[in-house]
């Protein structure tokens, strides 16, 4: 196990170093005192191929990353992005509740994204952001989960998970990285939640809501938040909160996916189209006024 | 031809005769015992003679990798310095990246593994040492007994004794005299008795460590060592009284 700057022996490939800024480096950086041609470097497993330019990670940053908003005007390809996902903690466990949508500039790409990443049974990753980038990094994630569990016969720790991406991606800082997630679970501490950026913070909280519409989504789940709520409000709460992100933020939208961690693992519990839910609400509020 | 030059050679019979070679090291050097107890685990090192010069509070034989992990080895100090060395970076870089103390399996199994790498390697030697290792146990937090040797495998002991020429009939005693659920006091009593066996006995010649379940470890002080030896002596002395013939 090594984080940047300490260098076991290594003999070949390690398995788990393909697509690593530690390959990168090792077979890019140098390069030019190797003298490896660009043909043996294609095709080779264990790394990335970077840009053969001055400064590789301004071209990568500048040209590829996801960037909400117009930061992507300049971009010949605009990568799929937007999105609106929350999680928050409660006396009866976590909830997780995420939108489907992914936009590409003004186009809308897909409305069934699985924006929640189910690592296994007793650990969820949610994704906002790059949807290539959370999608590729949260998978890499999971094998390294599976590996920990493999040689060390029990389960990671969320802490030591959300450890390890945040690791990773403070690694690729400066390369234009884009992932905003929350990674949650249910291990020997009790149920964890916490949020990892593509520039590597990692803060451990009660309540996170990441992407494009999480200023709206803010904005109910702080009115409606309390510790105490029961297993129906929580739920309640989750997807109130993604239907007005939704509503208001054009780059969410679709189906409202809704998880809840237990101590036993996590359950799905809905898969709602958030235009449904427009009208019970719109139903709801009526209701209210007449009375 | 020779099968005994370079370490990545195989011998027709299937022996890496390198790596045997380096055991011959591990028996060259002074012996370590383990006792795993109920809350416990002993750790009793020889201490050979130091020349009259030179300041033997230098030479240390038990080292602790990290808060409740303590180690100990047979052979090549050198080896044994850079290994340990090694060990303890892979301790803190454990903690920083899990946020929580490694285990004693994943350390033993991580000196085992770099113990493995230098034997299947050109231009390298193996490692001229065999460790015992003690630490915790995660569930539970008691101590458990770990050894490693030269070939790179690690396994899990209840008794185990390291170097030194007499090691297979110190094994064969530990396996006489061990019962499992020792408290502390025996633990330490069958440590140093395993002990008495192949040094002179004496506090001097030895130096004993406990790890405890919770992880408190304590180097045991002199006078401690001293008077199980003398609580053991007086009890040899009454066995053999016993089995002179009455005159």
């Amino acid at each position: 196990m090594s984080m940047f700057g300490m260098e076991p022996l290594v003999i070949g490939d390690d398995i788990l170093d393909i697509g690593s800024r530690k390959a990168v480096d090792r077979y890019c950086g140098n390069k030019a005192q190797i003298g490896l041609s660009q043909d043996l470097l294609m095709g080779r497993p264990g790394a990335f191929d970077v840009p053969n330019v001055k400064d590789p990670a301004l071209y990568c940053s500048s040209h590829f990353r996801s960037t909400c908003g117009t930061g992507d005007a300049g971009q010949e390809i605009k990568f799929a992005k937007g999105t609106t996902t929350l999680a928050f903690k409660f006396n009866g466990g976590i909830i997780v509740s995420v939108d489907s949508r992914a936009t590409q500039g003004n186009y809308i790409s897909s409305q069934t994204v699985k924006k929640v990443i189910e690592m296994n049974p007793y650990l969820l990753g949610t994704m906002a952001g790059g949807a290539a980038d959370c999608s590729y990094w949260e998978r890499r994630l999971n094998l390294q989960c599976r590996m920990y569990e493999l040689r060390n016969g029990r389960r990671i720790t969320v802490a030591a998970a959300s450890k390890l991406l945040a690791g990773t991606m403070a690694s690729y800082r400066g390369y234009g990285l884009s992932m905003g997630t929350m990674i949650t679970g249910w291990d020997e501490t009790g149920p964890q939640l916490y949020y990892v950026d593509d520039d590597g913070t990692r803060l451990k909280g009660k309540m996170f809501s990441v992407g494009s519409g999480s200023t709206f989504a803010y904005g109910v789940l702080d009115n409606y938040y309390r510790e105490d709520l029961t297993l129906e409000e929580a739920i309640d709460l989750g997807k109130r909160a993604i239907y007005h992100a939704t509503h208001r933020d054009a780059a969410s939208g679709g189906i409202n996916n809704l998880y809840h961690v237990t101590k036993d693992g996590w359950v799905k519990i809905h898969a709602i189209d958030v235009n449904d839910m427009h009208y019970e609400f719109e139903e709801e509020k009526r209701n209210e006024m007449s009375s | 031809m020779s099968y005994d030059r370079a370490i990545t050679v195989f011998s027709p019979d299937g022996h890496l005769l390198q790596v045997e070679y380096s055991m011959e090291a591990v028996r060259r050097g002074s012996t370590v015992v383990g006792i795993q107890g109920k809350d416990c685990v002993v750790l009793a090192v020889e201490k050979r003679a130091t020349a009259k010069l030179q300041d033997d509070r230098t030479i240390r034989k038990i080292f602790s990798i990290d808060d409740s992990t303590v180690l100990a080895f047979a052979g090549l100090t050198a080896d044994a310095r850079v290994l340990i060395d090694r060990v303890r970076v892979e301790a803190q870089s454990y903690r920083l990246i899990m946020e929580d103390a490694p285990s004693a399996e994943y350390l033993a199994r991580f000196v085992a593994e770099i113990q493995q790498k230098y034997t299947q390697r050109g231009g390298v030697r193996p490692f001229g040492i065999a460790t015992l290792l003690t630490g915790l146990d995660p569930p539970n937090q008691r101590p458990v007994l770990y050894q490693t040797d030269p070939a790179g495998t690690h396994s899990r002991w209840k008794a185990q004794v390291i170097g030194g020429n007499n090691a297979k009939s110190l094994r064969e005693f530990l396996e006489k005299q061990y019962t499992a659920d020792l408290d502390e006091a025996a633990a330490v009593k069958l440590a140093v008795q395993a002990l008495m066996e192949v040094v002179d006995s004496g506090a001097k010649t030895m130096e004993v460590c406990v790890v405890r379940t919770g992880g408190k470890r304590e180097m045991l002080s002199e006078s401690v060592v001293q008077s199980t030896v003398q609580v053991l002596e007086q009890e040899q002395q009454a066995a053999q009284q016993q089995q002179q013939p009455v005159e």
